[in-house]
């Protein structure tokens, strides 16, 4: 351990100079850092080779440049590559193997548990915990992503003073005077974080509370669940923790909840809720979602009936369920709330108002949820406050000049507090601002002092999950750029021996009972067993009804970044290039409207044009309260009308190379008394000005009737399914014949690799698509080539609708490649560069391919991603550990595409071989499928009849994409699933839309 | 006699009467202006070649067609640095403007062969005043499409990979691949071409040779005439060998496109997935030829006052041509809807309704005027016979044949079977680059044939003069 | 009319033509020696190393069994390479003042490693995996040769594509028993009926994907 540390103090000092260099150099620069690779080959000799792979790739193709010019008597460059084997090797550390360690990821303050993936000692991929109450093993696209934000270059690296370069020990001596002050007169000293979990954090703050007297402690969480919080005050009197089990709920309804995508329990949640939807057979029951929102989300998505409406109707239709009557979608959700007392879930949005979770609650109560599906604990949080009012305080205090010091560990408050607080005028007038945070941003820039901040990779901590259960986090790496822990900053300010993270965390549990043994099972098992919050009883009060006055003009909503969320995640390019779960935006917030909105405002079918052929949308301006915001316009299908969402975490200016310039900032327009938006808001088009949009589907375009009759989506109702179970068994041809190949078909001795996605629980989340970026060392590309299509996902979700663009069914459909046992692909590569191999995978040889794109334009499903440029970053040294030292990084003009992990089979087939036994059912799986939050997608050998996959791809609901071709897909879909309530069907199913 | 005293008596060619005794109805028909002799003849073509003084005409074509071959390097500098990205090719589009290019020409070079080989075999004595030039064309039509299929890779360092060549991997290239026959197919006729007029152009070299009167002029027709006397035995092996070669060419005239054809028509993609594209490409490479020549052959005609070689009734029958097969042509484009409607197939029916109805419907129905419409006019022999027409008729066809390939390749690639996958395709500046710089490379050598060789066979020429007939009689009555 | 070339330019003219030919396949046969020969594939170059150290003395000699050093040879891709502790295992004994293992106490004592420069060097763009050749019964002397007579260890076999084929295609030809692996001086008595019992006893099967090797 010690030994290590040593060793990555001298790797951060190399990365941090190089930094130094690198920021100077442009970023073409093809320098490339020695005292990087030479480190590391001396510290990881098998991963010296993953490092070098883009230079010996380019020496390569130089090489072979050279070779083919001179006929092949080219001098050869003779590779005098060093290989270092460690000095003392430590404990179960075998080269060449990953091994996994448990800790958590926290995300607005909760924690989830992860497994990250070590190739000596470099964390290369993080993974759900399958045994912490709040991953389940699932993971989403945020903690995919997060290895990328612990490696990104972009973080802050020194600790600044006023900017320049300072040391933590200088930070430490300005500390004295300024907590000396604090305790003898024992005010004026202000801390402001972010939401806690943390047992350790809390009590710590808790001690210095104590230490001096006047201080205070705020929390501003931008993105935070205030609603929700407040909300449950509201209802239950206090601030307790609701937590739902979705496995026995079978009517859910969601009042503008996206739990399946959203919230720190969301993961559980998918899964739990999967488990009820999924139809198999023999299936007799199946959940049934009623979602009534007015921006389209992840939930809304696959609600058997969704109902688009504003947010200030929100409250009344919540009114009318409690009360018992209303419209007749109000009066179907009532009689099934009715017929499943105690089996369903009515659950408000993180972001809804507090009066709609008390509802919310309520109808629970009422309808004898509380105890059954809905249970109340306490909060994890060690001191939950209202955010708002406790920012609003800090603000006064500092306009007031009260506050002498502030010590703001992490959160980004001069950028995403309300735009009303003036917090950048008051904050100036602190005398002593000290900024925690992983870069130097918006805040940092006008701090006294900045320190920078570890990733939870890189520290000891500890956090909650959705129920409460504790997980201690441990490091994977020693910080890779000087970054302290909040626990650090206040342990020096406890001051103590050692101020470790290490020491307080162990401290903190070891005073509370903690056994040594207790301790590493902990740390093993990734969670604190039995450390769930007790459940207490508690009964939800309906809120008195307030009539508030109706609001005219547009509504508008505003939401964090469903990618990079309160702007926290700008500098990450894996989610700035992540398509938008609803949308399929990348690197960009728009305005989204519904179709008769947009009309309203005079978007046509110019636009339209516009969009589909230049991928160009107007620009608009939206006036809101006194205040103009330029946005681009996006017509969302099944957006509420009269409404628009407007997500805020975009336009950073200090952000780092990839935050800065994205998009446009929207915090101007969020104000303190509406944070989630409000009425009054007028938009119109700005005088002709187009503005492209990096959108990854072209969705405007699609005539629903070519999706009908290509067979692509297959959907039915349950109750179709129960009377034909083979409803999607043929797509609009009818029966094929078992196979009309001229070429005999392939036999598969061993293993027949093949997977299964389940299109009714499949949310569209993401987490597959990310998963698989991280796996697979897939570059991305830029917003100006995703506007030339030529974004680099392997696995993309399709998106479809049917039915009224006022309120469509929406379907989501991942595409990986399909991996055919009659490749098109295969016979048109002139290099044999995509070849057939002995499972039947479609081999994808990068070193081979000369980039012809001939398969590519021959895959039917075009699932082939071509390297235009040279993608790949092989230049910058800090990103190269992060890479999957298993899968090779492709360059310029090479094709690529999804290969079923098989770095993943090959491993697996490995093991088996020299075990001298075949790889078993679950041995092996895909990045995507081990991602996937409601187990959607399955992956297997289709040779072994037992196997799950075997068993799918033998479901009636079962069919091949596009099968007509004859192409014989590995890959295999079940149909789509929905149970709408019959009293509602013709409503649900605009006339012409039945398959 | 008066003959033999002006021209040297190995630059009389002896008629095919004399090599074959042949009936009288086979001889050919005179397919030159009256009043010309052997010398006349000669001396017309081969001053246009030896003539000291460069006409400025020339000089100013040469210069433009210059730079645009430096546009040419520039644009591949780009390429081999930056990568095919540098196109608008996208995913869903994976072949944009450098596939067309080159189909577009390797089309452009099939007149040549055809006009050459063919009409020879058929004896059609009119095509000796132009397939010289055609097949120089020809040749150079090859070599800019050639440039295509080695750089859209963006990494012609790796071509040599397609080549089947024993190697250090244990490898051989995928036979089944289109790309593959493409590499043989194209290599094969580039090269036979090659031979054919290399062959063709020996007696003609050879009268170069003793005309010139700069001794390294001399020396350098000289070096390539391959010592040639024109003995009987000289003409007698030169019938066979060019007679041999036309044979070999013939089929090569249908192999060629029939296999570039097969890149589209091997693969599954709407559009391209058709039985009837080996055919259809092959006329329409014919078309495509032969509007080249005429739009070439006619301003040439003009500017080296050729008129009494280059005759209308050449003009005319290409015009003829170009109506056969235009029809042909559309026939297939009637064909594509056909299938489209009477198979049912709703991603064949859908690739129609996208082709005149979607985003690029203008390019659509701008290949029905262009390769449909305009060629109609040469039913009249108005517009037959009339330079100004031919010339405006061959442009539109040019244009209208790539227009084709547009459609073709992009068109049906940008909305294949996956909505979800839809996108669009534009060609970029560098797109056009490649293309402007291609034609450059054409004309530049286009020039400098003409400058340096005689752009009409002159022994050739010869055989369809009067005298040449008058000459055998004579001889035959000793 | 005058002679514008001597005669000797009709033979010229003839042996460049069909000399043309012979040159075009001589050089595709040069090409092809080149490209096989140590001078692209490394064969056989022996490298400077930081310490002499001899294989030839400590495996033939000594006869200190592979898995010594090279630990992890049987659970992992890499082979693993001796952490200065294990030399210092021994030497920390015997030679414990030679001058020629200064490096290695300086690499203890300091905690500096000892940077050997590489032998056997795959591209990136291959994943060959010691563990399961060495299950299949490939001996270490297939591969790199009998380690026990080098002083410097060199690369013994061309590495090339088609030489791993050959294997990959008829292994039989070179399979051994499982505890001959580690046997430098194991030589098969008739591996051409023995090899295919093995090929079957070890269940080998001929893995000659692209996906064995480059993923």
């Amino acid at each position: 351990m010690s030994e290590r540390k040593l060793d990555f103090t001298k790797f951060r000092e190399r990365v941090g100079d190089l930094r130094g260099k690198e920021y100077w150099k442009s970023l073409e620069d093809l320098s490339r850092s020695d005292a990087f690779d030479e480190f590391f080959q001396s510290e990881f000799p098998q991963q010296a080779l993953a490092l070098e792979k883009g230079v010996d790739r380019r020496s390569f193709v130089k090489l072979m440049g050279a070779s083919v010019a001179m006929a092949g008597l080219t001098s050869c460059s003779r590779p005098s590559e060093t290989i270092v084997p460690y000095v003392n090797q430590p404990e179960n550390v075998i080269p060449g193997r990953p091994i996994f360690f448990a800790t958590a990821m926290p995300l607005a303050g909760y924690a989830r548990g992860v497994l990250v993936e070590s190739h000596m000692f470099r964390p290369t991929k993080i993974e759900g915990n399958p045994d912490h109450p709040s991953s389940l093993g699932a993971s989403d696209a945020f903690m995919q992503a997060s290895i990328l934000g612990l490696y990104d270059p972009d973080r802050s690296q020194v600790v600044r003073k006023k900017g320049e370069i300072s040391t933590w020990s200088e930070f430490v001596a300005a500390m004295q005077p300024v907590m000396a002050a604090a305790r003898s007169n024992g005010a004026g000293l202000r801390f402001l974080t972010q939401t806690v979990t943390s047992p350790t954090l809390g009590a710590q703050m808790q001690q210095l509370l104590a230490q001096f007297p006047g201080s205070r402690w705020h929390q501003w969480d931008a993105a935070g669940n205030h609603g929700a919080r407040e909300g449950a005050r509201l209802a239950f009197g206090s601030y307790v923790n609701p937590v739902y089990d979705f496995t026995k709920a079978n009517i859910v309804v969601s009042l503008g909840s996206d739990f399946l995508d959203e919230g720190a329990g969301h993961l559980r949640y998918a899964r739990d809720f999967s488990s009820r939807r999924r139809v198999r057979r023999g299936t007799t029951t199946m959940n049934r979602l009623y979602a009534i929102e007015s921006t389209p989300s992840s939930t809304g998505s696959i609600a058997d009936h969704r109902l688009p409406v504003k947010p200030s109707e929100m409250e009344s239709i919540a009114q009318q369920i409690l009360s018992g009557g209303g419209s007749a979608f109000v009066n179907a959700i009532v009689k099934d709330l009715g017929a499943n007392r105690g089996a369903a879930v009515i659950i408000a949005g993180e972001e809804q108002s507090p009066r709609l979770h008390a509802l919310a609650q309520a109808i629970n109560q009422a309808y004898g949820n509380m105890g059954a599906t809905v249970f109340v604990t306490d909060s994890p949080e060690p001191a939950p406050v209202n955010q708002l009012e406790s920012l609003r305080e800090l603000v006064r205090d500092m306009h007031a000049g009260v506050v002498q010091s502030l010590i703001v560990l992490g959160g980004n408050p001069l950028f995403d507090a309300p735009a009303d607080f003036a917090i950048e005028r008051a904050y100036n007038k602190v005398g002593f601002r000290a900024h925690l945070s992983p870069y130097y941003d918006e805040t940092s820039m006008l701090s006294h002092w900045h320190i920078p901040e570890t990733h939870y990779l890189e520290t000891w901590g500890d956090g909650r999950g959705h129920d409460g259960t504790v997980t201690i986090m441990q490091p994977l790496i020693a910080p890779l750029y000087n970054g302290r822990s909040a626990h650090e900053m206040l342990g020096s300010m406890l001051g103590g021996l050692d101020t470790s993270a290490y020491a307080a965390v162990r401290a903190h549990w070891f005073e509370r009972g903690a056994t040594e043994e207790g301790w590493r099972q902990w740390l093993h098992d990734g969670f604190v067993a039995g450390s769930a919050l007790p459940q207490r009883s508690a009964a939800a009060v309906a809120p008195t009804t307030d009539n508030r006055p109706p609001t005219t003009g547009i509504e508008i909503i505003l939401r964090p970044d469903p990618t990079i969320l309160d702007g926290r995640y700008a500098n990450n390019g894996w989610l700035q290039e992540l398509p938008k779960p609803q949308t399929k935006i990348t690197w960009d917030n728009v305005v989204l409207v519904g179709p008769h909105t947009a009309e309203g405002f005079g978007y046509g079918g110019k636009e339209r044009d516009a969009l589909v052929n230049e991928k160009k949308t107007r620009m608009a301006v939206v006036s809101y309260r006194g205040k103009d915001l330029r946005l681009p316009v996006w017509v969302v299908p099944g957006h509420a009308e009269g409404v628009a969402t407007i997500s805020y975490g975009y336009g950073r200016t200090q952000g780092g190379r990839i935050a800065n310039g994205a998009g446009f900032n929207t915090y101007p327009i969020r104000f303190s008394d509406a944070l989630t938006g409000g009425g009054g808001a007028q938009i119109r088009l700005a005088a002709e000005s187009l503005f492209p949009v990096a959108c990854t589907q072209e969705h405007q375009s699609i005539d629903p009737k070519v999706v009908g009759e290509r067979g692509i989506i297959r959907n039915g109702t349950f109750d179709e399914y129960l009377k034909n179970p083979e409803f999607a068994k043929h797509g609009p041809h009818g029966p094929l014949a078992e196979d009309d190949s001229m070429y005999p078909a392939y036999e598969y001795k061993n293993h027949a690799w093949a997977m299964s996605i389940d299109t009714s629980v499949c949310t569209g989340c993401n987490g597959c698509v990310m998963a698989c970026q991280s796996e697979n060392n897939i570059s991305i590309v830029g917003k100006e080539e995703v506007v030339r299509e030529r974004e680099m996902h392997w696995l993309r979700i399709d998106r479809y609708y049917k039915g009224s663009p006022e309120n469509p069914e929406v379907f989501h459909q991942p595409v990986p490649c399909m991996q055919c046992e009659n490749a098109p692909c295969e016979p048109v590569c002139p290099v044999e560069a995509t070849s057939h191999n002995e499972d039947g995978l479609n081999d994808m040889t990068y070193n081979r391919c000369v980039g012809t794109r001939y398969c590519s334009n021959n895959c039917p499903y075009k699932v082939r991603r071509f390297n235009f440029f040279h993608y790949a970053d092989y230049d910058t040294p800090a990103l190269k550990p992060m890479r999957n030292p298993d899968v090779t990084v492709r360059t310029r003009g090479v094709m690529e595409k999804c290969t079923y992990c098989v770095q993943r089979i090959n491993h697996a087939k490995i093991e088996a071989e020299k075990e001298n036994r075949k790889v078993r059912d679950g041995e092996v799986t895909t990045a995507c499928q081990q991602a996937c939050p409601t187990q959607a997608i399955v992956f297997g050998d289709k040779n072994d009849k037992n196997s799950l996959v075997a068993q799918l791809r033998a479901e009636p609901t079962n069919y091949a994409l596009l099968e007509e071709l004859n192409t014989k897909p590995r890959t295999t879909y079940l149909a789509t699933i929905r149970n709408p309530n019959p009293d509602l069907l013709p409503a649900a199913k605009p006339a012409g839309e039945a398959h | 006699m008066a003959i033999k005293d002006q021209t040297p008596l190995h630059e009389v060619r002896p008629t095919t009467q004399e090599l074959r005794m042949v009936p009288e109805r086979y001889l050919p028909t005179p397919v030159v202006e009256p009043g010309h002799s052997f010398a006349s003849i000669t001396d017309h073509i081969s001053t246009i070649v030896l003539r000291k003084k460069t006409p400025i005409g020339w000089l100013v074509g040469f210069t433009l067609a210059l730079f645009a071959v430096g546009l040419l390097t520039v644009s591949m500098t780009m390429l081999i640095g930056k990568g095919v990205g540098i196109w608008g090719i996208n995913h869903p589009v994976g072949w944009g403007m450098d596939i067309i290019n080159f189909v577009w020409w390797i089309g452009i070079g099939h007149a040549g062969t055809l006009i050459s080989a063919i009409l020879l075999l058929l004896r059609q004595e009119w095509r000796t005043s132009i397939n010289r030039f055609a097949e120089a064309m020809t040749l150079f039509a090859v070599a800019s499409a050639g440039l295509y299929p080695a750089l859209h890779t963006g990494r012609p360092w790796f071509d040599y990979w397609l080549f089947p060549y024993p190697n250090t991997m244990g490898l051989w290239p995928q036979f089944r691949s289109p790309l593959i026959w493409d590499v043989f197919a194209v290599s094969t006729y580039a090269t036979v071409s090659l031979m054919f007029w290399y062959v063709g152009l020996i007696p003609d070299l050879a009268t170069l040779r003793d005309r010139a009167t700069n001794i390294w002029i001399k020396r350098a027709y000289g070096a390539f005439a391959l010592g040639w006397r024109g003995s009987a035995k000289h003409w007698y092996r030169y019938e066979h060998a060019y007679l041999l070669l036309a044979g070999l060419s013939t089929p090569l005239v249908l192999s060629v496109h029939t296999i570039v054809s097969f890149d589209f028509a091997v693969a599954q993609l709407p559009g391209w997935h058709a039985t009837f594209f080996p055919p259809y490409f092959v006329a329409g490479a014919v078309f495509a030829g032969f509007a080249m020549v005429l739009t070439l052959a006619i301003p040439a005609r003009k500017f080296f006052r050729l008129e009494d070689f280059i005759t209308m009734k050449h003009l005319e029958n290409m015009g003829k041509i170009l109506l056969a097969t235009g029809m042909i042509v559309v026939y297939a484009y009637a064909m594509e809807w056909f299938y489209g409607l009477y198979s049912g197939n709703p991603f064949e029916t859908y690739m129609l309704k996208n082709r005149a109805t979607g985003p690029y419907w203008k390019m659509y129905i701008a290949l029905w005027v262009c390769n449909g419409l305009a060629p109609q006019l040469m039913w009249f022999k108005r517009f037959r016979t009339s330079t100004f027409w031919l010339f405006v008729v061959a442009m539109f066809v040019n244009v209208g044949m790539w227009l084709e390939r547009f459609v073709i390749i992009p068109a049906s690639l940008h909305r294949d079977f996956l909505p979800s996958s839809w996108g669009m395709y534009h060609g970029t500046i560098w797109d056009w680059s490649f293309f402007i710089g291609s034609i450059g490379l054409f004309f530049c050598l286009l020039f400098l044939f003409v400058r340096i060789l005689p752009m009409i066979s002159i022994f050739e020429m010869r055989t369809l003069l009067p005298e040449a007939q008058a000459h055998t009689e004579e001889e035959g009555a000793h | 009319m005058a002679q514008i070339f001597h005669r000797s330019a009709n033979t010229l003219s003839r042996v460049t033509i069909f000399g043309a030919v012979f040159v075009a396949g001589f050089v595709l046969w040069v090409v092809g020696g080149i490209v096989r020969s140590p001078y692209f594939t490394n064969q056989g170059i022996q490298r400077e190393q930081p310490i002499p150290f001899s294989h030839q003395h400590h495996v033939g000699g000594l006869g200190i069994d592979c898995r010594y050093c090279h630990t992890s040879v049987e659970k992992s891709s890499f082979a693993g390479l001796p952490p200065t502790s294990t030399c210092m295992n021994c030497h920390s004994q015997i030679w414990t003042n030679a001058a020629i293992l200064q490096p290695v106490r300086d690499s203890y004592a300091t905690g500096k490693p000892i940077r050997w420069s590489r032998v056997h060097r795959l591209p990136d763009y291959v994943h060959f995996n010691h563990s399961i050749h060495v299950t299949k019964g490939v001996g270490c002397a297939s591969c790199h040769g009998r380690i026990d007579r080098m002083n410097l260890v060199y690369q013994a076999s061309p590495l090339t594509m088609e030489w791993c084929l050959d294997c990959h295609r008829n292994p039989e030809k070179q399979v051994r028993p499982r505890e001959e692996v580690f046997n430098m001086d194991y030589v098969p008595v008739n591996q051409k009926q023995l090899g295919p019992d093995l090929v079957r006893k070890y269940n080998i099967k001929k893995l000659t994907s692209c996906s064995t090797c480059h993923y």
